[in-house]
């Protein structure tokens, strides 16, 4: 049984692809086979935060168009067993990637016995957006504590409820979770961020998890290798955490709270 | 949060206007999603309608959508602005 995911946002610039990374990575590492799709046609980039740019031969417009078979495309990754990338094509022609298409190439990964396809979503509610969600049997919805990024993310949970084939065949909403990012609890405290219980209430969604704003993310992006491999880190393990939640197991939410300032700190720190 | 600013004047925390804000923009998004495409520009209409009579706010025609067993129903409430 293969499961398919869209991690998607509306907003750019949030963390989808940093998700989509860490998930599929996070769910290989625990033994299921798992292929992670960027359906960014145009500006691809899973390659890069995936560390694997230089291995990209053929793409998924060229699996598509019959350039080449899903074999082909797939990259293997060479740090984690059972994963799998399909980079998205750099032709700007966005036509090339019809659902028809689409539909094919899911076949065929659930023909080679994947569990979970990872769709990493392009930003906006366009046909690249649409095509991306449309087969998902489930969502996260990356999303910033930060006023645009949240009512995208309502944007788009409207769009999941009523555009996927799920809920046009009439079998109603695919389930949604949230997962909160650059979430800086120090700026909760002070009140001048929202914070994770306020984007519950707006969006009315389950959390599967929150990670913190992180250096560790930029490092990560810098190496080409998922976040979640660096265990030291705390948006690793927040991530960790996050793809155990994805699981079903049941795990606490970490990283809500600032580190305790001494007095000194509190009286005189900014 | 420094022994400083317990000094200054409160102002209101950024994150709670945030959080206020968006919970109006959510809401009246919500109101329209799902109903028929026409529904802004009929809600666009009947604005300049009455704006030829009343000068109102942009938020003063709300248009919605309801069905009830079978039946829908357009909610149209105009809101007036009080006289001088």
């Amino acid at each position: 049984m293969t499961k398919i995911v869209v991690v998607t946002s509306g907003k750019g610039g949030v963390g989808k692809t940093t998700t989509s990374a860490a998930l599929a990575t996070g769910l290989a590492q625990r033994g299921h086979k798992t292929t992670v799709i960027d359906f960014d046609v145009g500006l691809r980039n899973l390659d890069l935060i995936m560390g694997c740019e230089r291995r990209v031969v053929y793409d998924l417009v060229n699996v598509i168009n019959g350039d080449a078979n899903l074999k082909q495309g797939l990259i293997k990754d060479k740090r984690v067993e059972d994963l799998y990338i399909l980079p998205a094509s750099q032709t700007r022609d966005k036509d090339a990637l019809t659902l028809e298409g689409i539909e094919k190439v899911l076949d065929g990964l659930k023909e080679m016995g994947m569990e979970y396809i990872i769709c990493d979503s392009p930003a906006g509610i366009e046909k690249g957006a649409l095509t991306a969600a449309y087969f998902a049997d489930e969502a996260v919805v990356v999303t910033n504590p930060e006023v645009s990024s949240v009512r995208d993310s309502d944007r788009i949970l409207g769009i999941l409820s009523s555009k996927t084939r799920k809920a046009e065949q009439g079998e109603g909403d695919i389930p949604a979770r949230l997962l909160l990012t650059r979430y800086s609890p120090e700026r909760v405290e002070s009140g001048q961020m929202l914070s994770v219980e306020d984007v519950k209430e707006i969006l009315a969604i389950d959390l599967l998890g929150v990670i913190p704003e992180s250096q560790a993310v930029l490092n990560a992006s810098n190496a080409g290798s998922p976040v979640i491999l660096d265990r030291e880190s705390d948006a690793g393990q927040a991530y960790d955490d996050s793809v155990a939640r994805f699981l079903g197991e049941t795990r606490e939410h970490r990283f809500l709270t600032s580190a305790k300032k001494g007095l000194f700190g509190r009286l005189f720190g900014g | 949060m420094s022994i400083f600013s317990y000094l200054l004047p409160k102002k209101e925390k950024s994150a709670s206007v945030a959080k206020e804000r968006l919970q109006i923009i959510v809401a009246r998004e919500r109101s329209t999603r799902g109903g028929p495409d026409y529904l802004p520009q009929l809600q666009e209409e009947l604005l300049m309608v009455v704006r030829k009579y009343v000068p109102v706010d942009q938020d003063a025609v709300n248009v919605q959508m309801d069905r009830e067993s079978g039946c829908e129903i357009l909610e149209l409430n105009i809101t007036l602005p009080e006289q001088e």
